[in-house]
């Protein structure tokens, strides 16, 4: 994974608190758990069927029939449990999740997300990440900025179909930080080098700026 | 010898079961858990032709399920996520292939209700989405809820660790997934498993599906006898 990616996983991880269920989706998200500050245990739930995932296993320890939701090796924590895909996302929208922790393609000014279709291209992969907007208690969007072409991945009105009518609760990004409110988006930190200007002219979405507006380190 | 015995079958038998035209589930998450000694004598199953498969993914290009496209074996698949296997998209592109896409929940959910003798379900996923497009939505405590019918099939390939002669299921780690929920919803279920020990030797407490779910066992080609 590249340093913006390692950025935005650190830049996610000081928002989990002690002991919450966290469910991680693939790619960026899947690198927070690498990244939380120290005192700060959290429990990770997989939605293929396992609570109590641990990390990357040495290659000599890797069972093939333990992965997570990337499909990558993982190893099992004292405490861990398995059970079957129904119960699994039971769990998730029944709200026994905590917080769940998603990629983004788009989000509009209201802080919903679409992350699972593109107009003009068959629509072929959902996965979980509807279960978890409707289920999950805290939903955080790790994200960079912007998209690969240079344009604003925040946007007024989403161009792509949205994966939920729920808001999400923060959206977190290598730039900036967004907390999602009834009134849209408020912007409460910002990265380390980055001015409101910068993610005034990078944000195709109009947002508040918080009074306590913070600076974190970028790394 | 108990009546209850379940059926110990080769591959190419249990197959035989699979006619043209057949719904058929088949258990794992991307190629863990999948029954992947069935889904290859599948490949050479005469009655397998004209297929609706239902599972998670279909397997990645040449791979488990993936065998199955270029063979020109499955008219229909229903699932989570396709985006994997890019042969799935060029299939669906050319028009030989109908995907139907459910979130993943919802497939699992629809199979456990497929499985318990439930005619469908409103779930808060997918509502007011794209995915929503035509069919029935209904609002239930200042809430709005699709409606997903239950999901069944003629046969379900599952993948197990260990079985005892009745049939009774022990799984390993997130090899489960899909497959205790396929166990329930299909006519005829074949269990491929590593390891078949007597009656009595399986810890109750661990039996995750109960013999009466399973029809037929295969062993895992490579495992002992």
């Amino acid at each position: 994974m590249s340093e913006t990616s390692t950025t935005i996983a650190k830049r996610v991880a000081r928002h989990i608190e002690d002991g919450e269920i966290v469910n991680l989706g693939i790619g960026i998200p899947t690198l927070v758990a690498d990244h939380l500050p120290d005192g700060v245990d959290v429990v990770l739930q997989t939605e293929n069927g396992m609570l109590g995932v641990g990390p990357t296993p040495a290659p000599d320890d890797v069972d093939p029939n333990l992965v997570n939701a990337g499909k990558l090796p993982v190893s099992e924590l004292a405490g861990a449990s398995y059970f079957a895909s129904s119960a699994s996302f039971g769990m998730i929208r029944g709200g026994h999740v905590d917080v769940a922790i998603l990629g983004a393609l788009q989000l509009d000014g209201r802080g919903r997300i679409a992350n699972w279709s593109i107009p003009g291209k068959p629509i072929l992969g959902v996965g979980g990440a509807m279960d978890l907007l409707v289920g999950a208690r805290k939903v955080i969007v790790a994200t960079t900025h912007l998209a690969k072409d240079g344009s604003a991945k925040i946007v007024a009105e989403a161009s792509f179909p949205l994966t939920a009518d729920r808001p999400v609760d923060l959206i977190v990004t290598e730039r900036a930080t967004f907390a999602v409110g009834d009134q849209g988006l408020t912007l409460i930190d910002l990265a380390d080098g980055t001015t409101v200007e910068w993610v005034t002219e990078n944000t195709g979405a109009p947002f508040a700026v918080a009074p306590e507006l913070s600076t974190e380190a970028a790394a | 010898m108990l009546s209850t015995m379940v059926q110990l079958l080769s591959p190419a038998e249990a197959l035989a079961k699979v006619k043209p035209g057949d719904t058929v589930m088949v258990g794992g998450f991307g190629l863990v858990g999948a029954p992947l000694t069935l889904i290859a004598a599948l490949l050479e199953a005469d009655g397998a032709r004209d297929l609706t498969v239902i599972s998670n993914n279909l397997g990645e290009p040449g791979r488990g399920l993936g065998k199955l496209l270029p063979a020109r074996r499955v008219s229909k698949a229903v699932g989570s996520y396709f985006t994997s296997n890019r042969e799935v998209v060029e299939a669906h592109l050319r028009g030989e292939l109908e995907v139907e896409l459910l979130p993943q929940g919802t497939l699992a959910e629809a199979i456990r209700a497929g499985g318990a003798g439930i005619g469908g379900f409103y779930v808060r996923t997918g509502a007011g989405t794209l995915l929503a497009e035509g069919r029935e939505q209904r609002e239930i405590d200042g809430e709005l809820y699709l409606f997903q019918r239950p999901l069944r099939a003629d046969v379900a390939l599952i993948r197990a660790a260990k079985a005892d002669r009745q049939g009774n299921l022990v799984y390993a780690r997130t090899a489960r997934n899909f497959n205790p929920d396929m166990a329930t919803a299909a006519t005829t279920v074949i269990a491929e498993v590593d390891e078949i020990v007597e009656v009595g030797e399986l810890d109750p407490n661990a039996v995750v599906t109960p013999h009466l779910f399973v029809d037929v066992l295969v062993r895992r080609a490579g495992a002992q006898p």
